[in-house]
């Protein structure tokens, strides 16, 4: 049997429990994702896209159900530094260089001073910021401060990559190019992506998966196979990416309506 | 550059080095600002003097509004140029000018209040750290810790001068009067440490302390590398507190304990005998004042190199 990298059988989240602000953010979530697989999460907000991914993290615990990670429990995953993470926020530290954000999961992992920046550096140059290692955050766009928090998060080479969405914030052009951008780190570093977004055609284009999730509580409605080959400029332009684009929000549509 | 990222870039920079000027350019004008400052306070002092002198010579007129001014003659009033005049005037009994005196003195004083500083730093940033370690422990002292700025510094100056003689003998180096006063400046200036330092501890967002937990950094890992690098704004802003609020207990603390040779006890004794030389405690005083406007400076000056290094700007 194969490893599942990520794989959540009958997950419940409860917030609050038995408290008056209790809620049901997640009831009865399975979910099995293969290594090398780019899933993502799709649903109207609130639907728990999020705390799904938390929970994947480890950062929260789940109510019911168990969720393991390259076949361990999600908590030993997370001491084992086995995924990395981006928010929708870059969240770089702004007193350390650019070059210093990336090596910082690499100091809480006590990698030597000389490998560090020789990572960082490749990590630089994978991004295509290769001059921008002494600059500090602040002196960054928006988009380029994305691009340091994916690299950060790619430093350490973490089996399992994931996203909330992370380019949320970013203007359409920069966020297309962004999505280029990851397509072409998911090829060449060969990461399972688990990518939480809003946008239809950003899931589409992205994933070899999209999972439409449905509000209140939240549970998965569907999923969606895509299969749009190798991506360029025209993939978006093209009737397969329109087809998945129309078959997913149709999806979406059901789910708002229910 | 096919780059719009890079593109979006170049015009950050520009943006950046236009901010730097700017920064500069404000730099420059709170100098001037502050000096005419000082000069309008010279102006006004004098002048009023002069309105008071003229009030004064028609006391038969204004019987009643001469009468509740403040007196302007020399006595009370001692014209600008005799006080900075005095600065250079070898008092009688000793063998050195009075600036220089004044300037030794603010020596003595400055080590008793750069002492209470750094423990004050210390102190306060301990007593920062277990509060953010622990809520419960933030609920229960953070009162105490605000309410130990109620008691007044005079009344137990005196108290830590005696505890210090009697107590505080089982130090390898033998301790001095100056010493019991630092611990006296320390009270005032741990106290902006541990609150702003609290605060600064506890800025960072949610975001970048669920990433430090998605790596698995422990409690001591989040403290060094996210929780205290984010505190520095707040603590340089703390410092220029405690930095003036050094030099004030020192003060208070050299008067109220009787500890000689600072500016402190110079402060008193020209007051004691104010009618043979009024210069004298303008004189003194203006040294206090330059003394506090110094560390404040100092410190200051170490808040912009250091953000600055880390390309980061002062809290406002
Ligand atoms: N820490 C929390 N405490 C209480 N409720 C929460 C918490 N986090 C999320 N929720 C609730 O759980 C539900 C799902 O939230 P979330 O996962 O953030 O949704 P999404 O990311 O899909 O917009 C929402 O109703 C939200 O209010
Ligand atoms: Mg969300």
């Amino acid at each position: 049997m194969t490893t599942h990298a990520v794989r959540i059988e009958s997950v419940s989240k409860i917030f609050n429990p038995g408290r008056p602000n209790e809620v049901q953010a997640l009831v009865d979530i399975d979910l099995d994702i293969s290594p090398g697989e780019f899933v993502t999460l799709i649903g109207p907000s609130g639907c728990g896209k999020s705390t799904l991914l938390r929970l994947i993290a480890s950062l929260i615990d789940p109510t019911g159900g168990t969720i393991h990670v390259n076949g361990k429990s999600a908590e030993q995953a997370r001491l084992d530094q086995d995924y990395g993470m981006a928010f929708q926020r870059a969240g770089l530290f702004d007193w350390r260089t650019v070059a210093r954000n990336i090596e910082l999961p690499l100091e809480l992992m006590g990698w030597k001073k000389s490998e560090r920046e020789r990572r960082s550096k490749e990590m630089l140059e994978l991004v295509k910021l290769g001059e921008f290692g002494d600059h500090h955050p602040a002196e960054l766009s928006g988009g380029m401060q994305q691009r340091i928090a994916i690299a950060r998060s790619l430093s350490f080479s973490p089996s399992l990559l994931l996203m909330d969405e992370p380019f949320g914030a970013l203007d359409e052009m920069t966020r297309e190019h962004m999505q280029d951008e990851v397509l072409r780190l998911w090829s060449e570093t060969g990461t399972t992506v688990v990518f939480v977004t809003h946008s239809i055609p950003e899931a589409v284009y992205l994933s070899t998966r999209v999972v439409v999730m449905s509000p209140r509580p939240g549970r998965i409605a569907t999923t969606i196979d895509v299969d749009l080959g190798g991506r360029n400029d025209d993939t978006r332009a093209e009737t397969p990416f329109f087809e998945k684009v129309t078959e997913v929000r149709a999806a979406l549509r059901a789910v708002e309506a229910a | 550059m096919d780059d719009p990222l890079v593109r979006e870039q170049l015009v950050r920079q520009q943006a950046a080095t236009l901010d730097r000027r700017a920064a500069a350019g404000r730099g420059l004008r709170q100098v001037a600002v502050f000096s005419v400052f000082v000069v309008v306070l010279g102006f006004l002092y004098s002048g009023y003097k002069i309105f008071g002198q003229a009030i004064d010579d028609a006391q038969t007129d204004w019987p009643a509004l001469g009468s509740v001014l403040p007196r302007t003659d020399d006595l009370n009033m001692p014209p600008i140029l005799d006080i900075l005049g005095e600065f250079t005037v070898t008092p009688g009994g000793t063998d050195q000018i009075l600036g220089r005196q004044l300037f030794d003195e603010a020596m003595f004083t400055l080590r008793e209040a750069t002492v209470g500083f750094l423990a004050g730093i210390v102190v306060g940033l301990a007593i920062a750290i277990a509060l953010a370690r622990s809520r419960r422990l933030e609920r229960g002292l953070f009162p105490y810790v605000i309410a130990s700025q109620t008691i007044p510094l005079i009344a137990i100056a005196p108290l830590v001068i005696v505890w210090g003689r009697k107590n505080l003998d089982f130090v390898p180096w033998e301790w001095q009067d100056w010493m019991s006063v630092s611990i006296i400046a320390t009270f005032l200036t741990f106290f902006p440490v541990a609150v702003n330092g609290l605060r600064g501890l506890q800025s960072p967002k949610p975001e970048n302390l669920e990433l430090m937990e998605s790596y698995a950094a422990g409690w001591g890992q989040t403290l060094r590398r996210l929780r205290f690098p984010a505190a520095i704004p707040y603590l340089f802003t703390a410092a220029k507190i405690a930095a003036t609020a050094s030099v004030v207990g020192a003060i208070v603390g050299e008067i109220s304990a009787g500890v000689g040779g600072g500016l402190g006890r110079r402060v008193f004794l020209e007051a004691q005998r104010y009618t043979t030389g009024p210069e004298r405690l303008y004189a003194a005083v203006i040294a206090s004042a330059v003394l506090g406007i110094f560390v404040f400076l100092v410190i200051t000056a170490a808040e912009k190199f250091t953000l600055g290094r880390q390309g980061r700007e002062a809290l406002s």
